[in-house]
């Protein structure tokens, strides 16, 4: 078993509420923080952490919190990104569901450290029921002293609210988010100014993911450092992983990074293997933004190393062979997957979740899920295939903001890594086009 | 200030002014284009992602080059930055590639399209896109929506620039037309049927990039360049309206009367509705003389004038720069 | 179904009431358009399951905005309802990981039970199926969800022991 830093007590009856979760040695950090601490204090620690945002970027936290500005006569807000809506990932949700008391807690703390007197957690509105848990567990923070008015006689204050957003994948960018939270479509801004000036309503603004912040009580319980001891090199720490797709055992599974990939997804303290006892051809590791990977060069680099769950690792090879640890949405897929109808459907994410703001990413998305829709049902040509490899380019790094990119990437990816079983649909759009048809390289060379 | 080198060009600007802006400063053929930036209109901009240019060194403290390409209309200069537009193949080769996303779903209907002869998606496709089209599919069609009297409503030539949205917001106090629904179905609308009344309004017309708002009065009544454009002002009542315009004619006859643009296509001061819609009589204004029109359109065929580089500004031009301003003369 | 000519015939519940006035509090008092997915929210659930354009147009007047601001904000996300819709709104999930899981099949499953397609409501007005992104449900799909509840790891029986359990919820109801 290893280290358990988040869901420790997730099984503990009653640890949704405060009582129980306090008996379980909860709101220590707070009391440390706020009585013992500087915020600036507070801050150190967890840039020697070396905690990385968890949201998907993995840009260190102690960083974006001492890039925030202090200018004299203006709040400072800290807003907790909880819009998990990166196909493949589930592990905030399950987190503030079972234990919504460490977010808070995190809030909290974390608050303290930059100074904010407001904070918002700003929630997809779908996750409605999670709301009302959070918003339960921040009412018995309210009456036991932990939020409001100078806290444990601290002299802090704090007031934490949660936002529901309304159906926009976009809002898990952070200035997307920020100007939803401000009531207004959700179209991310230009930037500069970064959030760390200008965010919510024009004032210095941090947006931390759940994960991030919930790891926040650990680190100031037990100190950067000891945390920066868990996990391998700039990987430090544990991450929750969202495993999914074809596996024995889905779910959300903790880990101290430096895990070997084969035992995470083989083991049964994890996965449990791929299901029905089929084969693994490829998996998407760490959300669908990142590039696919067939299962060989998933177990191994192309130098033949095996992986481990890092940041580092999960990426060593580029995008030539490698892929993004992200926000740890793994989908893994068994050798029935037609990964031309899996790029499709994530194409048809992509053009859905597109704000519009800017013409790559409105005109582009929709373009590649045409033509992949094409190729998919038994109209494309081979020059569709490399078509969609050109518009991918042309909307990769031209967006205003990362959707762009999440859009291209899986696309590339998978004719990069497929292209054969691309050229197959066009090769044989009736057999392609059977329920259930799937791509069989041994087959396909023979024929 | 900061110094910058623009395209090979140095040029020495106001701390905080726009790449975009700096470039224009230099003037020519060097300048990106810009669909959706537009200096009177307050955030507007990053939008179009047609002015993105390569920064080969952020600035003289911090000299790596910034990974991506920026917008040029929005980013900042720094002391010491250099920039690459025109020199820059993949700033050039991403923007060919904007052009064509911009076209995939434009109707391409210019034949009777009253923007026809001072549209800047025809002028950019003409200077950055390619002949053909690789989109086979079905182009994006609207419902039609009546927004008015005034202003006539061409959702699928537009190219969401915002514009029209800002100079609501900036110049009338109640905005009732703003972007409905999401992605590429994102759509100009009044949601409700609703005009746009405000007495400002009909400078949504002006700042339109293409041929999605265009004044009704003037519909189908003739081609831009067959009009003859003449500087006018009259002493206008409207508190805020400067009264100075110019008058499109043919003949006796004023067919059109429009803000007073320069060369970047920009509104230099806004009018009020009826100068636009109301005054249609030679008698009506005070004619100042014969309207220059400066950029490469088929409105100044009889009076072309080319963009230039400033010479004050650079008297000893680089061999690249020299060369197109050649080409282009002949 | 609940519809209103003009915002005037817009009235919302006490208990609504007091949860917008709570929503508007958490946000600076010159921000009260922060509030507006929150009370929209609030809103459909009030009157019948969508936000018709005079109910749009009573939250702008809450909030002291432009009717315009509530249009573009509740046209851009897809979790408000812009139409009519029947006693329950089936939201299954299609994305990537649901669709691994069996989605496709299950969406047109429940197709052939409601006698509807995607996007329509059943000829009896019990249900309108939508098909929905991805709702964070990964590894427990395919999935479904009903107005605030998720419905996880979905088979064909448990989508008609669910179906069967709504329509007896409704005929009690109605009944009532």
């Amino acid at each position: 078993m290893g280290l358990k830093i988040l869901t420790e007590h997730i099984n503990v009856p009653g640890i949704e509420t405060y009582e129980t979760y306090r008996k379980m040695g909860g709101y220590r950090s707070v009391e440390k923080a706020l009585k013992t601490m500087t915020p600036d204090e507070v801050v150190e620690e967890v840039k020697k952490s070396g905690l990385r945002g968890r949201g998907g970027a993995g840009f260190p936290t102690g960083m974006k919190w001492s890039f925030l500005a202090k200018p004299e006569g203006k709040p400072r807000y800290l807003v907790c990104n909880a819009d998990e809506s990166e196909p493949g990932t589930f592990k905030d949700r399950v987190l503030m569901e079972k234990i919504p008391h460490a977010l808070i807690e995190g809030m909290i703390t974390s608050s303290f450290a930059l100074g904010a007197r407001t904070s918002y957690i700003y929630i997809r509105g779908e996750l409605m029921f999670v709301l009302r848990i959070l918003e339960k567990a921040i009412a018995e923070a309210y009456a036991n002293g932990m939020l409001g008015e100078n806290i444990l006689g601290s002299g802090y204050s704090l007031d934490l609210h949660v936002h529901p957003g309304g159906g926009a994948y976009i809002c898990g960018e952070e200035t997307a988010l920020l100007e939803s939270l401000e009531g207004k479509r959700g179209n991310p801004r230009n930037k500069p100014p970064f959030p760390a000036v200008w965010g919510l309503y024009g004032s210095p603004t941090v947006v931390n993911n759940v994960e991030s912040i919930a790891t926040v009580p650990w680190i100031v319980n037990n100190t950067g450092d000891e945390y920066a001891k868990i996990g391998v090199g700039r990987s430090t720490g544990t991450k929750l992983i969202s495993a999914g797709g074809h596996l024995n055992k889905p779910g959300v599974y903790e880990i101290e990074l430096g895990l070997p990939v084969e035992e995470f997804l083989y083991s049964d303290e994890y996965c449990g293997g791929i299901w029905k006892g089929r084969k693994f051809k490829a998996v998407v590791a760490g959300g669908s933004s990142v590039p696919i990977l067939p299962a060989e060069l998933f177990l191994k680099t192309a130098e033949g190393v095996p992986r481990v769950m890092t940041y580092e690792s999960l990426s060593e090879g580029g995008f030539v062979s490698g892929t993004m640890l992200g926000s740890g949405g793994f989908i893994a897929m068994d050798d029935t997957t037609c990964v031309v109808r899996n790029t499709w459907n994530f194409a048809r994410f992509y053009h859905h979740e597109s704000c519009g703001q800017c013409s790559p990413c409105r005109e582009g998305t929709g373009w590649m899920e045409k033509v992949l829709h094409r190729l998919e049902h038994g109209h494309g040509s081979m020059h569709d295939i490399d078509l969609l490899v050109s518009i991918s380019k042309q909307i990769e790094g031209n967006t205003i903001c990362p959707l762009g990119d999440a859009a291209a990437w899986p696309v590339a990816s998978a004719v990069r890594h497929f292209r054969e079983e691309f050229e197959w649909h066009v090769r044989n759009p009736q057999e392609a086009t059977k329920p259930g048809a799937v791509f069989n390289k041994s087959e396909a060379v023979l024929a | 200030m900061a110094k910058i080198t623009f395209d090979g060009i140095e040029v020495e600007v106001e701390d905080g002014t726009t790449i975009l802006n700096a470039a224009r400063k230099i003037g020519g053929n060097v300048v990106p284009p810009a669909m959706c930036y537009y200096t009177p209109l307050k955030g507007s901009g990053g939008k179009c992602r047609v002015c993105l240019v390569k920064v080969t060194a952020g600035s003289a403290k911090d000299p790596r080059p910034m990974p991506k390409l920026v917008a040029s209309c929005i980013t900042p200069v720094q002391d010491g930055m250099v920039v690459e537009n025109t020199l820059s193949e993949q700033a050039m080769e991403a923007r060919k590639g904007i052009v064509e996303m911009l076209l995939i779903n434009h109707p391409l209907d210019c034949p009777v399209c009253d923007q026809a002869g001072e549209c800047d998606l025809q002028n950019l496709s003409y200077e950055h896109g390619t002949s053909g089209t690789r989109y086979e599919e079905d182009r994006r069609t609207f419902d039609k929506i009546d927004i008015g009297p005034l202003i006539q409503l061409h959702m699928t030539r537009c190219i969401l620039c915002y514009r029209c949205v800002y100079t609501a917001d900036q110049l009338t106090e109640k905005r009732v037309h703003g972007v409905l629904g999401r992605g590429d179905a994102s759509e100009i609308g009044t949601y409700i049927e609703n005009s746009l009344e405000n007495e400002f309004i009909g400078n949504v017309i002006d700042v339109c990039p293409v041929g999605a708002l265009t004044d009704k009065t003037f519909r189908f009544k003739n081609r831009v360049w067959f009009t003859k454009p003449m500087d006018a002002h009259r002493e206008c009542e409207t508190p805020g309206c400067c009264g100075k315009v110019v008058l499109w004619s043919r003949g006796e006859e004023v067919l059109r009367v429009t803000a007073r643009k320069n060369e970047y296509g920009e509104v230099e001061e806004f009018i009020c509705n009826t100068c636009r819609f109301d005054k249609k009589e030679m008698s009506d204004w005070i004619i100042d003389g014969p309207r220059h029109i400066a950029r490469a359109s088929v409105i100044a065929a009889n009076h072309y004038e080319l963009p230039v580089i400033n010479p004050h500004l650079v008297p000893d031009l680089p061999a690249h720069v020299v060369d197109t301003q050649i080409q282009d003369q002949n | 179904m609940v519809d209103f000519k003009d915002k005037s015939e817009v009235k919302f519940s006490e208990a609504a009431q007091k949860e917008i006035e709570r929503y508007i509090s958490h946000y600076p008092a010159d921000r009260k358009k922060s509030a507006v997915l929150p009370v929209l929210h609030i809103a459909q659930a009030e009157f019948g399951g969508w936000v018709s354009p005079a109910v749009q147009d009573k939250v702008a007047e809450i909030l002291g905005i432009e009717p315009i601001e509530v249009y573009e904000v509740a046209t851009f996300y897809t979790m408000f309802n812009l139409k009519p819709v029947g006693n329950y709104v089936l939201e299954v999930c299609r994305t990537g990981p649901c669709m691994l899981r069996g989605s496709d099949q299950l969406i047109e499953h429940i197709e052939n039970r409601i006698g509807c397609k995607v996007g329509e409501t059943s000829p009896d007005g019990m249900f309108t199926l939508k098909t929905v992104e991805c709702l964070a449900a990964c590894g427990m799909g395919p999935m479904l969800q009903i107005h605030e509840d998720y419905h996880e790891n979905l088979d064909p029986e448990k989508v008609d022991k669910l179906l069967e359990d709504l329509r007896n919820k409704a005929a009690v109801k109605q009944s009532n």
